[in-house]
């Protein structure tokens, strides 16, 4: 090890984490085959597709948008996705009108069932503390840009409620199937920092 | 980048997702532990949220970063919090197992006894 001034190494992330996953092994405290299976899930299965099929299904099936609104998890649970940080998922409109964008200002709170784990600007200091006080300039920086007279509102997440944007529909898209909708559908859609394309 | 969901090929996942979930694997076992720990009963995740805001607004609030902004280091120091006022593992016992990890022979095994997740 290199040489620093400090006398001793405060030992490194990677370091720390593997010495708390041994005493926690040793200790019955997890089971490392049951954490290898949700480190997986999280990485191949559960991410922002399952939020497309939500949305997609809520734009081409009146009733269900109608439950979706009314009821975020209970109508995310009715496609399947359920799960850790998925009990208070609220789901607000975008339209042509007003616009809706997801922060969390305090940590990292995230829709994981339907998003996966949020993205690295969902999580960075700047992001969390400017899209509160200027959401207009740091969506435009993220290559949204709004006309003056859309009505922006910053949804903060917390342990209570996590936001889910429903996008709007965009024009040109009406002869597609629901399927053929799915694939539009962007997570930076679902946190409201983009709009859904027709193609 | 390719999407870590783009797996069945039957809709693939939306392209300007792209984003590797965990950069580093340390990050996927400190995220997997907490996880683990709260499905499995050991904390609310209520209690986990209010340490990871307390490291993270002890970042915010620091004058002068000394630590650059790390996401996954914030929450691995906040399940060692919730960890130690459960007194089910002390930061003491965690440093003592690093520096004794840190030690070990270059040539050895590394996680010999683990899984390595699939990619």
């Amino acid at each position: 090890m290199t040489n620093t001034s400090g006398s001793e190494e405060p030992a490194s992330a990677a370091l720390r984490a593997e010495a708390l996953e041994q005493l926690l092994t040793e200790r019955g405290l997890i089971d490392p085959k049951v954490m290898n299976e949700i480190i997986s899930n999280y990485e191949t299965n559960i991410g922002p597709l399952n939020g497309a099929k939500v949305v997609a299904k809520a734009w081409t099936d009146p009733q269900y948008r109608r439950r979706l609104l009314e009821d975020g998890t209970a109508a995310i649970k009715e496609l399947g996705f359920s799960g850790s940080q998925g009990e208070h998922i609220v789901v607000v409109e975008n339209t042509a009108t007003t616009h809706n964008v997801v922060v969390c200002t305090l940590c990292s709170c995230y829709p994981w069932p339907v998003l996966g784990l949020p993205p690295s600007w969902y999580k960075d200091p700047a992001y969390r503390a400017r899209m509160v006080a200027e959401p207009r300039a740091v969506l435009s920086e993220m290559g949204l840009e709004l006309a003056d007279d859309v009505q922006i509102t910053v949804r903060d997440s917390t342990s209570e409620v996590r936001w889910l944007v429903l996008p709007e529909r965009p024009a040109g898209t009406e002869h597609l199937t629901e399927e053929e909708l799915v694939p539009l559908v962007s997570r930076d859609a679902m946190v409201g920092v983009a709009k859904v394309k027709a193609q | 980048m390719t999407a870590p969901l783009d797996i069945d090929g039957l809709a693939a996942p939306p392209r300007s997702n792209g984003e590797l979930v965990f950069s580093e694997p340390w990050e996927s076992r400190a995220f997997g532990m907490a996880v683990s720990l709260y499905e499995a009963g050991a904390f609310t995740w209520t209690e986990f949220q209010a340490a990871l805001v307390g490291r993270i607004g002890a970042w915010e609030s620091a004058s002068a970063h000394n630590e650059p902004w790390n996401y996954y280091k914030l929450w691995l120091a906040a399940l060692e919090d919730v960890l130690t006022d459960l007194r089910a593992v002390s930061a003491s016992e965690v440093t003592a197992r690093a520096q004794a990890l840190a030690h070990r022979s270059p040539g050895h095994d590394h996680r010999h006894d683990h899984d390595h997740p699939h990619h």
